[in-house]
This record gives structure tokens, sequence and C-alpha cells, in this order.
């Protein structure tokens, strides 16, 4: 090894992140005849987080068949090592330039640049921690994000506690509930603050209701107890303001509290390169290529929004890898520029903007419960779409197919498109 | 017998363990945590402050302005972080402004250089984040950040580097006359010692009272604290304290110097001095107060809140003396992280008085290196290491970017952890905005290999604070 000079490398198309979506994103620009490609992935294997989601339910979109989540990634593994898709693991990407010159740092070269054609970023998500939510009391051990104790349980071997409260009703939290009572624990209850849960109407029947746990609607922990490791929490209901009420106080013994409060996509590289973020989703702006307003790099999957179904994630990642590819060769044409709004009952769309006339489907997702609307697809005063939905929840993302005509008509109209409620 | 116990390893007691362990004598440092600087260092506001606020003719002020000028040099010896940023106090009223023009005199009587007052536009000029409602504000260049902890940890890990014995879980229970000295013991061991010097923090009263010296009293003043992600870090650049007023001092926004924003703290005498819990009404104080002082802070950037233990003497000021050779540092309150140099010295003379031989230590080495030493090297100076060690390439820590390198020098340098907030303090690994959601597991397993001990055995803080409870398959 070089020890005087950095090492600098090069590819045609640098993929940081090696779970679904950057794999994804790898085998679909293969497919479209790139081969200089390099993964950049920061665990010690190929397959981010779905490595430790153990329980099934994966894949029945994309391959038509249930899967675990290692069942899942190595699908896609697979494909990378049958492809001979160049990859580095345990590598740490920290930097982006907008010149799309990676920096990172494994032990092998220790710190290096690539100098890339087009750039994917697919780093994924993190949960949001204890301290962001301001519970009041002590600081023992026993308080975990849902997914550490998943990493705790299923990687290791290791069990974060035996009776557990649960604050927060995300996916993640519902499958540990259920992993936890597979393993012996007690799980006493799952608080959320909102009078919804966040998570799968089939998780929470699949994880909670079918062993008996139960979910306790506009609830939160209003307190911590326990020095050493954590002894009980103090739970209440909520107002409709979200305010706790000290009437409806109770303490729960428990040495485990796991939170599943949220995810959060890592755009630390994102926000440092100069990437215009979107504030509702914490991801980039990407028009329908998922290409961000930094020509050549590209996003996708849950760094650039939270998805609930990793079969998305995969055809999201096909996007940007195919469109990665025709930035390399040159092709990525933008004719247009049409924005996509919101009105407020959907909280936000991925893309975010529309630079060619092509059929787009929008990602979106909806800010509270809705029940017999009309999900409508309007420019100024037209409606261009309407299609009836019996049932909306913030936990389920939805999707509209816009049409080349009706992006033309937007167009032509010199009118944002806004997807709305009625 | 050696020289001195010092009973403490707080900021304080660190400092005076390093000073007389330079100034020649042998000393062991007790104390009852599992790490040092778990008290009050562990949790304050992380300020050096400039000297205004004592009253003149105290000790507070003499140490504290005395401490102020030393710290810069005394932290860049020990390869401590410190930032020179400067202070305001702010003002909303006529009253505050006649308030800051009184600690204008005072800050000038007790020595304290480069003070001024200055108007709304003058403020907005250096900090266009101010509140709204600030209206005036007293300016002291000389205010600096640094972090208390790395402070403590340096000073204790300098002192046991040149001979000085650290004892963790030392527990005083009881101390004796002896001839010629003390005999100082927890429930296991005793050590004999000449001298004592009491470091005890909101203990220092238990303490005293073991020795049979009751003439004062040590209250717990819970001060509650939010931080703020590296992204806010950057909102204020000075320390932004609120006038004083009859509703108490107030709180403070500051960058600290690690780069979050710190908010706090609240002021509430308790009567638990274990009692290191938050509160509901406490934070939402912090946030309105904070909220006043500085605009466009985003609380949902919040990272953690956490609460510190201030020793309130009886006295009003620091309690600073010695009798037959058994010296308090007690009611070490605000100023005490900026007084702790000045304090050293100040022991290190009133053992002098009581006949202490003090020659300089002719071997000893003021200098460490710094905690964070990788993060400022150059990319080829890194490469290098890396080079020779590949473990510093291998991040665990993705938020703060710690190395696998840095965490296993940090468990084998003095004052050694042993428990994964110790790594914590060391290496900032888990300190940032996921609070070790992803690398804490890692950092188990790192400590249960480096130390030879099972992956149950580690716990978050020593005592019963296991992070996990068995193996899968035997709950």
């Amino acid at each position: 090894m070089n020890t005087k000079a950095t090492k600098e490398l090069s590819a045609e198309l640098v993929i940081v992140g090696g779970g679904p979506a950057g794999m994804a994103a790898a085998v679909a620009a293969y497919e479209e005849g790139i081969r200089d490609i390099l993964i950049l992935e920061r665990d010690d294997n190929l397959g981010g987080i779905l490595r430790q989601c153990i329980h099934n339910g994966f894949g029945l979109h994309r391959f038509g068949e249930e899967l675990t989540g290692p069942e899942y990634a190595y699908r896609y593994e697979k494909m990378v090592r049958e492809l001979n898709i160049p990859f580095m693991t345990d590598t740490m990407v920290t930097a982006i330039s907008p010149e799309r010159v990676v920096t990172a740092q494994n032990t092998e070269y220790g710190i290096f640049t690539v100098k890339a054609g087009a750039v994917i970023l697919a780093m994924g998500c993190r949960e949001r921690p204890k301290g962001a939510l301001n519970i009041a009391g002590t600081r023992p051990a026993g308080i975990y994000t849902a997914g550490t104790a998943q990493k705790f349980v299923n990687m290791k071997g290791y069990m974060p506690g035996k009776e557990v409260v649960i604050l927060g009703s995300g996916d993640i939290g519902l499958i540990m509930a259920r992993r936890m009572t597979l393993e012996g624990a007690k799980v006493k209850a799952v608080c959320e603050l909102m009078p919804y849960s966040g998570g799968l109407a089939r998780n929470i029947e699949q994880c909670l209701n079918d062993f008996g746990i139960p979910l306790m609607l506009s609830h939160t922990v209003v307190e911590i107890h326990g020095k050493d490791r954590l002894e009980g929490v103090t739970i209440g209901k909520v107002d409709e303001a979200r305010r706790p009420i000290p009437e409806t106080f109770e303490y729960i013994p428990c040495d485990t509290l796991l939170l599943s409060c949220g995810l959060i996509p890592e755009n630390e590289l994102t926000k440092d390169a100069g990437i215009e973020l979107d504030r509702i989703t914490n991801g980039a702006v990407v028009d329908g290529d998922r290409e961000t307003d930094i020509p050549g790099v590209f996003a996708c999957g849950n760094v650039l929004h939270v998805h609930d179904l990793v079969d998305y994630v995969s055809e999201e990642a096909a996007i940007a890898g195919k469109a990665a590819v025709r930035f390399i060769r040159g092709e990525g044409k933008k004719d247009i520029s049409v924005q996509v709004k919101c009105d407020g009952k959907v909280r936000y769309t991925v893309p975010q903007r529309l630079t060619e006339i092509a059929d787009t489907r929008i990602y979106f997702r909806v800010a509270d419960v809705y029940r017999d609307m009309k999900v409508t697809v309007r420019a100024g005063d037209t409606v261009l779409y309407q299609k009836k939905k019996q049932k909306l929840a913030p936990g389920e993302m939805e999707t509209v197919e816009l049409t080349r005509d009706m992006i033309d008509k937007a167009q032509g109209l010199g009118a944002p498109i806004e997807i709305g409620l009625i | 017998m050696i020289d001195v116990a010092v009973i403490g390893a707080g900021v304080v007691g660190g400092a005076v363990a390093r000073e007389l362990t330079r100034m020649g004598l042998s000393l062991t440092i007790l104390e009852k945590n599992s790490d040092v600087a778990m008290g009050a260092t562990r949790a304050n506001s992380a300020i050096v402050h400039a000297g205004f606020d004592a009253k003149e003719g105290t000790l507070k002020a003499l140490l504290n302005v005395r401490g102020s000028k030393m710290m810069e040099s005394y932290a860049k010896e020990l390869g401590v972080k410190y930032k020179r940023n400067g202070s305001l106090v702010v003002g909303f009223s006529d009253e505050d402004r006649a308030t800051l023009e009184e600690l204008l005199e005072r800050g000038k009587k007790n020595g304290v250089e480069g003070l001024r007052i200055l108007s709304r536009d003058e403020i907005l000029a250096i900090e266009p984040n101010i509140g709204d409602g600030v209206t005036v504000a007293l300016e002291a260049p000389t205010g600096a950040i640094i972090c208390p902890y790395e402070l403590c940890m340096a000073s204790v890990g300098n002192a046991i580097d040149n001979g000085a014995e650290l004892k963790l879980d030392f527990e005083v229970k009881k101390i004796e006359k002896t001839e010629g000295g003390y005999a100082v013991s927890s429930d296991s061991e005793t050590v004999l010692a000449k001298y004592v010097v009491n470091c005890a923090g909101v203990y220092s009263d238990e303490v005293a009272a073991l020795s049979g010296d009751d003439s004062f009293t040590v209250m717990a003043r819970r001060g509650e604290y939010m931080l703020l992600d590296k992204e806010c870090g950057s909102l204020v650049s000075h320390t932004i304290f609120r006038c004083p007023s009859k509703m108490g001092k107030g709180i403070l926004v500051s960058p600290t110097v690690d780069g979050n924003l710190i908010l706090g703290p609240t002021a509430e005498n308790i009567d638990d001095k274990e009692d290191k819990s938050t509160t509901a009404a406490g934070l939402s104080k912090v946030r309105m107060q904070a909220g006043e002082q500085v605009k466009g802070i985003n609380f949902g950037k919040t990272i953690t809140s956490f609460t510190g233990l201030r020793s309130v003497g009886s006295t009003g000021d620091f309690i600073i003396n010695e009798k037959d050779g058994f010296v308090n540092c007690a009611g070490i309150e605000s100023p005490g992280l900026s007084s702790a140099p000045a304090i050293a010295e100040y022991v290190r003379d009133l053992l002098k008085g009581a006949g202490a031989i003090l020659s300089e230590k002719a071997d000893f080495c003021g200098k460490r290196k710094p905690m964070h030493y990788f993060k400022e090297l150059s990319v080829d100076e890194k490469n290098e290491l890396i080079a020779k060690n590949p473990a510093f390439a291998h991040i665990i820590c993705r938020c703060e970017l710690v190395s696998e390198g840095e965490i296993v020098v940090a468990i084998h340098t003095n004052p050694k952890p042993r428990d994964v907030d110790g790594v914590k303090r060391r290496t900032r690994s888990g300190m940032g905005r996921c609070q070790g959601g992803f690398c804490s597991p890692y950092v188990v397993e790192i400590l249960a290999r480096e130390l030879g001990i099972d992956y149950t055995d580690v716990t978050k803080s020593g005592g019963k604070s296991f992070i996990n409870v068995g193996k899968t398959k035997e709950v």
C-alpha cells in the first residue's frame, strides 16, 4: 500500500450503500450495459438493514413470494456476485463533492477517493433516538431503539431485556414486540402517541393482536425510572394537542424500553454535498429519474424517503440505476420543469419535480387517516385525474400514475401538478 | 504511606492530583464511581467564565479570574480542546441594563479584561440570531468553552501517567486520624496517606464529616440541559447568558467545543444527591428561555437531555481550607470548572503551609496526547497511521466518524474506561445524532474483547447497568 499519496480510484458509477436500494440500482445499471460500477458498503457484508430483519413478509410484489429479509437481500447479493459487480464492504464514505468525487475509507486502502461518472446515494435511514423525544427521568441502561434491539437479538444473539414496553408503533417496533415475545420476554404494552399506528395494518395483526399485546393509542411514556438499569416507565394518555393528561398516568415496571418513533433518512453526506433536501421527507428533492439538483447524483431507497415495503425500494432503485446510465452516456435529457406539489392532506410526493414528459409513478404519503377520499391530480383548476380510495393512512405509502398526457397538459398550462385528497 | 489521598475524580480532584503529582507527591485518587468525571463534571455548561459574576474579594472571584487566565495553556498542554468564543450576557429591559452595568463594574474590579456594554445593533452585528426582545448585552471577550469531562480525564490521565494511582469503585466510608496522617477506608480497603484532599463534589460535606468536620453543608442543585445536533452548533458563536434577575440566573445558549449547541441549566435545589433525572417542567423552561435569547433554535434536533447536580455550599463561596493536613475543596459550584487549575495551585499552597515537602518532579511530563488527535491529522498523516494499524480506517460510529483504532487506543489509555459510556466520553462514539443506535452493539463487542470479559458483562455505565441480560433462548 502506498502510504504517501491518497489512493485515487475512478468508476463510471459509484453507489453509496450496499443495502437493497444500492444493490438493486447496481443490478439495473448493469442490465443497461454499464460494467464499471463500484458499490461502497459500510457494514461487513452487503444487504443493509435487511440482514437483521429475519421475519418474513418481504418480496411479495418483487418476487411474487414471501421471503425473509436476509433471503430478499441475498437474492440481490447473488445477482451482484454473479454479475461480478465490484463492491467494497467495511468501507465508509465520508464526503461527496459536487464534482462527484467520493471520499471513503477502509482498512485496505486507508482514506481514498473515487472519481465517479455518476453517483447513486443509497445510505438508508436511522431511527429517531431517545434524546430527540425529550422524555423526562433518568438515563439508565435498557433503553434502545427497536432496530438496535433487533441487532442484539438477531445478529449478536443477546437479549437486551425481559420485561418490555415499546414506545411508538412503527413497523420495527411491532416486529420487535413479536420477536421479543418469541424469545421469552414479556411485552407489556406498545404506546403510540398518535391516535393511529404508523405501522402496517398486517404487522399490528400479526405482531400484536396474535400475541395479545395491547396497542395503546394516544399514549406516551412521560417518565423513565431506574438508576443503573431501567426499572419502569410512567405512561399516560395524551389529549388532542398530544399533551399528557396527568390523571391517566400509570407506572409500568419493566427493564427495557424500545423506541420505534420514526425513521430519519441519513442525509448528512447529501447535505454536505450541497444537495437540496425536502423538509418533509428529509431526503433529497428529485425528479422522475431520482436525480438530485446536482447533475449526475441520484438517490433512492430509504435515504430518499422512508418506504414501508422493500419491494418499492428495489423498484425505485432500478429507476435511479437506469437513469444514472443514461446520464453517464450523455443521454439524460431534461426537457421540461414541472413541480409536483401536495395539498397538505398529502404530506409529500416523490418525485417532487418532473423534467421529462413520460409516464411517471408518483409515491406519496398522507398526513392523517382518511376515509372515502378521491386522490386527485390537478394542474391549476383543471382536474387531470381522480381515483377513489376507501382508506388512506400515514403508515402506508400510496401511488398515483401520471401519464404523458397529464404531464403534457400541466406543462401547457404552465402550472405545477398538485396531488391532493378531496 | 503515600503522601496524599485525593477523594473524588472530578475536574477539581483531577486538577489537584495532577498539580500535586507535578510537585513530587505520591498520590492516590479515590473515586466511588466506576469512571472519572461522573458527578457535576459530566454534566455542566462547559463554560470557562470570564469572572465578572462572583462578588469581588471572594475565593470564587479570585480563582475564577486566575483559572480563566490559566485555562488556555493548561488545556493546550493536556491536549484538551478549548475555544475562546467570548460571551454575551443579554438583557431585555432597562432593569436588565442596570444589572449588566453592575456586572461590568464588578468584572472590572475582579480584573476581567475587555468587558463592554453592547447596543442591540452591535449585538446583531456579531450575533444575527439573537432574540427579538434582546435590547442590551454585556460582552466578555475572555469567556471560553471547553469540554469539562475531557479536561478531567486528561488531568487524571496525566497524573496517572506521571505515577499517581486511581482507585475506582472506592467509596470512602471511614476516615481516621493516624500517626502522621489519615487512614481512608472503603468497605473493603484502607489507604494510608499523610494528607487528604476532599474533592467529593456534592458529597464533600459528608466526607468532611467523616473526618469530624461538620462546619459546612453542601446541597445539590439540579440543572437540566438539552444538547442539539451539530447542525445547530453555529446558530450562535458566543455563549449567550441571560441577565440574572429576581427570577434567578437564567439559562445559557452556547456552542460546545465539539460543535453542538447546549441549552440550560435550570436551577432547582433538591434533597436527593443521586437524582439526576430530567423533568418535563425543567426541559420546557429550558426551551422557553432559550427561544427568547436566540431565534431559530430547532428543538427537533435535540439529541439528548440530561441533568447535572451542582454542589452548592452553605457559605455562598467556595469552601477551600486546611486543618491538620486535611484539605476541603467543597461547594465548588459554578465557576468551578473555570477555577479548577487555580484551585489546584491554591490547594498546593495550603499543603505547603501544612508542611508538605514540595519539589517539582524531575521527570514530570505535563503534556498529553489529545484524545481526538486522529481527527486532527492530515489525510496523509492519517493514511500513514492506517498503514501501521488498519483499525484506524474501520469506522464504528458513523455519526461522529470514530474508528475501531481510536476506541481501542482509548480503552488502553489512562484513565481507562470500562463501560460503553466511558468509551463514549473518550472517543465520542455514540455521542452523535443516532446516540449509539448503530455503534453500541459493536462498542460492546470491542469492550468485551479488549477487557477479556463476556459480552453480557459489559455495562452502559458501571454498576448493574448491563446492556444485555443474557443470550437469546436463555431468557
